[in-house]
């Protein structure tokens, strides 16, 4: 095997090491039981002093839903503010200008929904002050609202029959103080001393070896890169993401954030099966999620190493695989798992230009987007996952004529309908809002916004589809990452996927945990012969065969006229 | 209702002081212990700064090694790649004339040889590094605009190698950077 396959194999088994003890711990944490970090306690118990919280509060699943509703408006607010008026305030020693409306709508949408896409670029979009009191501060409660999230709904299935579904103030300050900001301070140190620049100087001028003058933008981006891969964010501090040298210097920082961004989201399973004491079921889950990621992933790797058929024809070698938008430090093949991991949770962190991969691991990064929960966002990957498992115990229940019943608990119209609901509306979205981004491009294309629609795409025919169709499931899978060549920063895509964005992280928030709310509060049925268990090896194959489904039905003729037209024509 | 819009702005005011101020002041802290002291390493010639070691610069003259093509011509304070996608016919175009160029300035080159990194762009535009191949379809160009033996030049682009990480881990790769300072130095 060569090297740079060992390489994915190390970083994901390197992954397990960490994530399942983590998982182990986080339990414990959000349990309650004692844990070695103990010694955090007075920090949270002065945090909840100076906030005029009481943590013993207990909330049912609708209050906790106000609280996150509530706190997240907040950060909309302040943050909408302070974007535009960035060129004002301190800390800008680049000089950078204000965001425009439009621009800040979609920002501030895209970093409170934990999406991060960019619509501006780091080096001259956003000053020093609101990389961090703004972009990195989101990056860290965006997770922490997901993860506290999560929190609520294991909460639901741990007692046979509970409202009372603890404080999420509580499991909120936790999932920082806890987890997110001990792990950001030992990884951004990591990469500050392989290379990433940590001081607060403003750009840097030099005459280069041939005698041109270049600038440099820098500025303290290793917190930031540390929290962006940790919460499933993405956002980058530089234009082009950890693809930028300065964001991600070499192999070793490079392992670190692929590391980093996948360790909680597997976690947070193994979580879920020690806090309802279920295991098995946990187990299963990660089986299911596990698979998933291997079926894009191994095509993917495969179509990168094999580099473009189209240079091929020119008589060029592609024994290094496909290097358009990579970076030779990493080479093919871990930017190829790269793309798969960044695609499947929701990091949408990039080393190496999605627009330029070969057409089929388009179509697998699109799917990985689509399907959004294997593995899944920081907490968020498991309450996706809920929704295909009520489904699937919905039509089992059908299938073998019995009640259909998931721990206990009897799943019943009104859960089916949420679950529906959640299910219809990422289709719904997504093709919706492309659907009129391709009216607007084809008989709108003279439409005087700062980018007219006809000059949106930076590639013809199909491709340039796949750019539409791409920005719109990033957004709704709040994703971040982009097929970048598409001229996003305008009205139209900066207010359209600004509305994607948020109903596609609030809705499939609030839907799993009011079905785990209401479910909860039902009388507990224990296990009989007649139980459907949904912690057995058939079950899992059910679940997987929902999400292959529902997924197929639902985005198949998108797919086919964006990255398989694409591969189908570059056979030829 | 009321009770958690106070809560939240209390909490959210807690917060970035914990998170926005004391988090980064550490690592900034910690960075100045760094290679370059949290500023990002820089390298120097004759005491004078000529360059970045992580970020690519660019290189035209025939007598250096050439790095990758770059989409935004290695402005190091506005990072991009192409996005060219795959089947681009305008894209396509431009690797053939980047293929013609290096024919041109390497003329017992055999298009073969020329490793895919030689004609893509990077995907930040400041790609500092390009493959051992790379390197190696430049050596006679190098000699014959230096003077100087092809087996010398060689022996640098092996010096200057940097192989997969604890020699099993991930691509070997060349940093152009360093590679024409070590040809500078041979010079004298």
């Amino acid at each position: 095997m060569n090297t740079e396959l060992l390489g994915i194999v190390a970083t994901y088994l390197l992954t397990l090491v960490i994530a399942i003890p983590l998982g182990k711990y986080l339990a414990k944490v959000f349990a309650g039981e004692k844990v070695w970090t103990d010694f955090l306690k007075p920090i949270e118990s002065a945090i909840y002093k100076l906030s005029g919280i009481n943590p013993k509060e207990e909330m049912n699943w609708k209050q906790h839903m106000k609280a996150l509703l509530t706190i997240n408006l907040v950060w909309l607010v302040y943050g909408f503010f302070v974007l535009m008026y960035q060129d004002k305030l301190p800390l800008n020693p680049d000089g950078n200008p204000g965001m425009t409306p439009d621009l800040s709508f979609n920002t501030i949408i895209s970093f409170v929904v934990n999406c991060n896409l960019q619509h501006y670029s780091g080096e001259s979009g956003v000053t020093y002050l609101t990389q961090h009191f703004v972009l990195m501060f989101l990056q860290f409660v965006s997770a922490a609202t997901g993860l506290a999230a999560a929190v609520v709904f294991f909460k639901a299935f741990r007692d046979k029959t509970s409202t009372k579904l603890g404080n999420f103030w509580e499991f909120f300050v936790k999932s920082i103080t806890r987890l997110l900001l001990p792990l950001s301070l030992v990884m951004a140190i990591i990469l500050a001393f392989n290379g990433s620049p940590t001081s607060y100087e403003a750009k840097d001028q030099f005459i280069s070896v041939q005698g041109d003058t270049v600038n440099v933008s820098r500025g303290p981006a290793a917190a930031f890169i540390a929290i962006k891969h940790l919460g499933t964010n993405g956002g980058g501090w530089f234009g082009a993401n950890s693809t930028h040298p300065l964001e991600n210097p070499n192999y070793i920082t490079n392992t670190v954030e692929l590391v980093a961004q996948v360790i909680i989201p597997i976690a947070m399973v193994i979580a879920f099966g020690i806090f309802i004491r279920r295991r098995r079921l946990a187990w299963m889950i990660f089986g299911v999620m596990t698979i998933g990621m291997l079926l894009l992933l191994i095509p993917t790797v495969s179509s990168e190493l094999g580099g473009n058929p189209a240079i091929a024809k020119m008589g060029i070698s592609q024994a290094t695989g496909a290097m358009e938008g990579k970076e030779v430090r990493f080479g093919p093949a871990i930017t190829g798992y790269w793309s798969t991991v960044t695609t499947i949770i929701s990091t949408g962190s990039v080393n190496g230009m999605h627009d330029s991969t070969m057409p089929l691991t388009g179509a697998w990064q699109l799917l990985g987007m689509m399907i959004n929960s294997f593995y899944g966002g920081c907490g968020v990957g498991v309450l996706n996952y809920f929704i295909y498992l009520i489904i699937a115990v919905f039509i089992s229940g059908l299938m073998v004529g019995r009640t259909p019943e998931f721990l206990g608990h009897k799943v019943e119209a009104r859960e089916v309908k949420i679950a529906a609901l959640i299910t219809l509306l990422s289709p719904f979205l997504i093709l919706a809002g492309t659907a009129i981004a391709s009216y607007v491009f084809t008989n709108h294309g003279e439409a005087g916004w700062a980018v007219q629609p006809k000059n949106w795409l930076n590639n013809p025919g199909f491709h340039g589809f796949s750019e539409m169709l791409y920005e719109m499931t990033s957004s709704n899978a709040n994703n971040g990452s982009g097929f970048e060549g598409l001229g996003d920063n305008n009205v139209f895509w900066n207010v359209a996927s600004g509305f994607v964005l948020f109903l596609g992280r609030f809705l499939p928030i609030i839907g799993p945990v009011a079905i785990a709310g209401l479910l909860g509060s039902k009388k507990y049925i224990p296990e009989s012969a007649g139980t459907l268990k949904t912690d057995t090896l058939t079950f899992s194959l059910m679940t997987f065969a929902v999400i292959i489904v529902l997924n197929a039905l639902s985005y198949f003729p998108a797919l086919a006229l964006g990255p398989l037209a694409e591969y189908f024509t570059m056979l030829k | 209702m009321k009770k958690y819009i106070i809560q939240s702005l209390r909490l959210t005011l807690v917060l970035m002081v914990l998170l926005c101020v004391i988090y980064p002041l550490i690592v900034a802290f910690a960075g100045g212990f760094s290679k370059g002291n949290g500023g990002g390493e820089k390298i120097s010639k004759n005491g004078k700064v000529v360059g970045y070691a992580a970020i690519g610069q660019s290189f035209t003259k025939p007598e250096y090694f050439w790095g990758r093509p770059s989409a935004v011509g290695y402005n190091a304070a506005g990072s991009a790649g192409s996005n060219k996608g795959p089947s681009n016919p305008d894209y396509l175009k431009e690797v053939s004339s980047r293929i013609d160029t290096l024919l041109k300035y390497n003329p017992s080159l055999k298009k073969a040889d020329i490793p895919a990194d030689m004609v893509t762009a990077s995907g930040s535009g400041l790609d500092p590094n390009i493959s051992e191949q790379g390197a190696i379809i430049q050596i006679k160009r190098i000699a014959a605009y230096r003077k100087i033996n092809e087996k010398t030049v060689a022996e640098l682009v092996v010096k200057n190698t940097q192989g997969p990480l604890l020699g099993l881990f991930g691509p070997s790769s060349v940093n152009v950077l360093k590679l024409n300072l070590a040809l500078d130095e041979l010079k004298k």
